[in-house]
């Protein structure tokens, strides 16, 4: 079933060839989500009574690597988020995307494969696949951010969240991989009845660091939350769905998914509940300075996944606890967690679609243009008034709610401490009242600076009217959520957060009472500090001008996104400077290199390999008439060294190259030595022939220039050679083979073992011998022969 | 002699490094046939030197120098023939078509 986005996207260029003209191909992508979200309710029950579903498609079995799929409470809530909030972005994009001026079929190609990827991910229960899916889902999000890749912001964001998120992707999957090694095998399920081998081995930390930091990129978590943002120049219903309701939340999912590995330590509990708490409290104070409204948005959506990320950290500490009364206290804050995603994602996603129609009915998105709109368009103020007081946490939305809850688990989390931070965590509520704060001043900011305040007809575009009735249905159905949710949070904790609790936290059990989730609590610190976060809010809105200035005083330079923008231009610079100091077109530079490493590779080797035998005992003897052949060998090879003319120096190689087939004599060399004299003299007569078609030069005449290094290289080539061959000679490890071909005349007739070797033994080596002079003739024929093409003209 | 011949193989290829690394194409292939000539006498080096007659049968000799060093001295020096040759008139073509020898000038483009 999951399958079924990816083979619907194969069939969309030709739905939107057929008839893209006359319906638009929405029409027919919004049976995809709808059919699945369905296929998904009819497992609610099921789900809800403890059960899981397991189904196992092969696909690499002998490397054990096989599509399984698992559904359990975690999953199946994502699962319904993705199908549900999917189709109703569907349906809003039917209405926000123009059929006539858009690639509607690219558009809607990358949303399924999105789509498909999201459900593969959350169902996987392999990790490699986990992974496969994962890093499609930042494909697909690359490919969607830059929809209009004419713009150059959408290629920005969608380089910068590229990098980032498959950085983050690349370090989960060595992650992935050391818990394989651990563990011995791909599945979660199994890795969980392993859980003592993974908490003593050693790759443990590693592992854990690794995979967090997939999760965290993914989720926009601080430091790597830059991404987000910049990812804002997508299409509004890919932002409204892609970057608020479900693909920022893998992260969160990952961490969930893993907290039962994981959980229960101190590292676990302290990095994922410190960061969500920082990028909380960052998002939260970043969104007020926005005067983009999706800008704006997606501070908010950073924060306030910071803040489920907290939670999730914090409800970790239960499985510290095991039983007691402890446990249940922390169970509650991944109860919180939950149900802040579904609510989150419900009035997300509807603030982001109206700001969308927003964008569309005035023309642009910017707060200090926008004011005095909620006369003109009142179903679109009414709905961001429910979105933003449900994100505020305000009565009667549902973030009211979630945010108790999280006041709730922040309290406790600082009054039972764990793992020895005991100063430290009385500033966790402080931290997250600040930030709750901060959020009902941009919560008030969307609301107020858009649709209160004087009408500014002159600095828009467009004549603000309302939307049409198409375009605000999927945001009322959402908006009605965030109310129906508030009444009824038991239905939601009965059937989704109850069994995700049990898929986070196996083995506890939270007992009904405590997981009932009421809108009242009587006056309890709680709620105290929620009014004190209206009040301190209000305040603060109302003084907006008089503190606003203070964010110009942080400096440029310091910002993520400089930072981010510098290492990577710098990285540029440096890795460009780099290459060009070495990489410098001489050939002699290189020759320099090769030649360098080749002393310092087998120098080492012979030094540490103590081969540096020198032995004369062996050696045969030498006479007068050796050694003055010897000495005129020297001669005439510095000759060649130092002669100033051309002919000086062939004259000199010839006569090196007689000698050396007089060695060849003297070593009882006789086939050696005719051929070398034949050579020798070819290879003289065509240096001379050569030399004689070189037109005169002036500079051949001179001397070869000194140069240190090479002087320094050509020693050590030298020295190593010499040094080789003493030790190759000194150290025979077992006789030669050539016994063997001395028989020659038995075995092949031949008196002369020299040719028979080279024409019988080994005559495979002689055809090849002949092929390469063959080729050299042919060669040499062409380079004389052909002409380039276009020489004449020159 | 061993000793001898391979302080003049390590000569050898010194004189050709030096020349290897020079700036002008003949030079270079000045230097690549003393190289080979290095290589040569330092694989008959390798087989022993002077320690038997040579190998050729019917002779009075009944101990022969080592045969198989000697068939692969052959080959190579064929080889490096062809392969002196090929260099020879490619720089002979370089000179012809670029109008220097010199590899300093015979870098390539900024653009290329």
């Amino acid at each position: 079933m999951t399958f079924l986005p990816f083979i619907f996207a194969i069939l969309i260029p030709f739905i939107y060839k057929l008839c893209g003209q006359k319906i638009h191909t929405g029409w027919f992508v919004v049976l995809v989500p709808l059919s699945l979200f369905l296929y998904f309710l009819q497992y609610i029950p099921l789900i809800a009574s403890g059960h899981t579903v397991k189904e196992n498609i092969p696909w690499m079995p002998s490397l054990n690597i096989n599509i399984t799929t698992y559904m359990d409470g975690l999953a199946l809530i994502f699962g319904i988020l993705i199908t549900g909030v999917g189709t109703l972005v569907v349906l809003y994009s039917i209405y926000y995307m123009s059929k006539k001026r858009e690639a509607l079929h690219n558009f809607y190609v990358y949303m399924l494969l999105f789509m498909g990827a999201m459900l593969g991910l959350v169902f996987s229960d392999n990790i490699l696949v986990l992974y496969v899916f994962w890093e499609l889902t930042s494909i697909s999000s690359f490919l969607l951010i830059a929809y209009w890749y004419q713009r150059q912001n959408s290629r920005y964001g969608a380089q910068k969240s590229m990098m980032i998120t498959i950085f983050g992707g690349l370090a989960m999957l060595s992650g992935f991989i050391m818990l394989s090694i651990v563990t011995d095998t791909y599945s979660i399920r199994e890795m969980l009845s392993k859980l003592q081998v993974i908490s003593e081995h050693s790759l443990f930390l590693p592992a854990m660091i690794l995979l967090l930091l997939g999760a965290f990129t993914k989720s926009a978590q601080f430091p790597f939350s830059i991404w987000l943002p910049d990812a804002m120049e997508a299409p509004t219903p890919i932002s409204a769905y892609l970057h608020s309701a479900t693909m920022v939340k893998a992260g969160i999912y990952l961490v969930a998914r893993f907290t039962p590995v994981f959980g229960g330590t101190s590292e676990w509990f302290w990095i994922v509940t410190g960061v969500g708490l920082i990028t909380l409290f960052y998002g939260s104070i970043s969104a007020v300075n926005q005067k983009d409204l999706k800008a704006l948005l997606a501070y908010s959506t950073i924060s306030q996944l910071g803040l489920i990320m907290c939670l999730l950290g914090l409800g970790s500490a239960s499985l510290y606890f095991g039983k007691g009364d402890e446990t249940v206290v922390y169970a509650y804050a991944v109860l919180a967690a939950m149900f802040h995603l579904i609510n989150h994602s419900t009035f997300k996603g509807s603030l982001f679609m109206v700001i969308g129609i927003i964008d569309h009915e005035t023309g642009t998105r910017d707060i200090r243009k926008l004011g005095g709109l909620m006369s003109l368009m009142p179903i679109s103020f009414t709905l961001t008034i429910i979105g933003s007081f449900a994100m505020a946490g305000i009565p009667p939305f549902n973030g009211f709610l979630s945010k108790e809850m999280f006041f709730t688990s922040v309290l406790t989390a600082a009054e039972h401490s764990v793992f020895g931070f005991k100063t430290l965590s009385h500033f966790i509520p402080f931290i997250a009242w600040v930030a709750s704060v901060f959020t009902f001043i941009y919560c008030m900011i969307i609301v107020f600076k858009t649709f209160m305040g004087k009408h500014q007809p002159e600095k828009i575009d467009k004549i603000a009217k309302e939307a049409p009735i198409g375009k605000l249905i999927p945001p009322s159905i959402l908006a009605c959520l965030v109310i129906v949710i508030f009444f009824v949070p038991n239905v939601i904790s009965k059937n989704f957060l109850q069994p995700a609790l049990h898929a986070i936290l196996p083995g506890i059990t939270i007992n009904k009472i405590e997981a009932t989730i009421k809108p009242w609590h009587g006056w309890n610190t709680e709620l105290l500090m929620t009014i004190g976060v209206v009040v301190a809010g209000f305040i603060m809105y109302k003084l907006l001008r008089r503190w606003l200035f203070l964010y110009d005083i942080y400096p440029k330079a310091l910002t993520l996104n400089h930072l981010y923008n510098a290492s990577l231009l710098g990285s540029e610079k440096i890795s460009f400077k780099v290459t060009e100091r070495y990489m410098t077109e001489s050939i002699r530079d290189y020759l320099v290199y090769i030649f360098g490493f080749m002393i310092i590779i087998l120098g080492s080797a012979i030094w540490l390999s103590k081969g540096y035998v020198i032995n004369v005992a062996n050696d045969s003897e030498i006479n007068m008439y050796e050694a003055g052949i010897i000495v005129a060998l020297v001669i005439s090879a510095v000759t060649v060294f130092l002669s100033k003319s051309r002919l000086t120096a062939v004259v000199a190689l010839g006569a090196l190259g007689y000698l050396v087939s007089l060695l060849f004599v003297i070593f009882r060399a006789p086939d050696l030595a005719l051929t070398q004299l034949v050579v020798e003299t070819v290879t003289a007569a065509l240096f001379l022939l050569c030399f004689y078609y070189l037109p005169e030069l002036r500079k051949e005449k001179t001397r070869i220039k000194f140069k240190l290094t090479n002087m320094i290289i050509s020693l050590g080539v030298g020295t190593i050679v010499t040094i080789l061959a003493l030790g190759a000679n000194n150290h025979r490890l077992f006789a030669s083979i050539s016994g063997f071909f001395e028989d020659s005349y038995t075995l092949a007739g031949a008196k002369n073992i020299v040719n028979a070797i080279l024409v019988d033994f080994r005559g495979l080596d002689t055809m090849l011998e002949i092929l390469v002079l063959c080729i050299a003739g042919l060669g040499i024929y062409t380079l004389i022969k052909v002409q380039l093409a276009g020489r004449g003209k020159e | 002699m061993e000793t001898v011949i391979s302080i003049l193989i390590g000569l050898f290829f010194s004189i050709g490094t030096y020349l290897v690394l020079s700036k002008s194409l003949i030079r270079i292939i000045l230097g690549t046939s003393i190289i080979s000539h290095g290589v040569n006498l330092l694989i008959l080096t390798m087989g022993g030197l002077k320690r038997g007659g040579a190998p050729l049968l019917g002779g009075i000799e009944t101990k022969f120098t080592d045969s198989l060093p000697q068939a692969l001295i052959l080959t190579a020096i064929v080889i490096n023939f062809a392969v002196t040759a090929l260099f020879l008139v490619l720089s002979y073509r370089t000179y012809k078509t670029l109008g220097t020898d010199d590899t300093d000038r015979l870098r390539g483009n900024v653009d290329e």
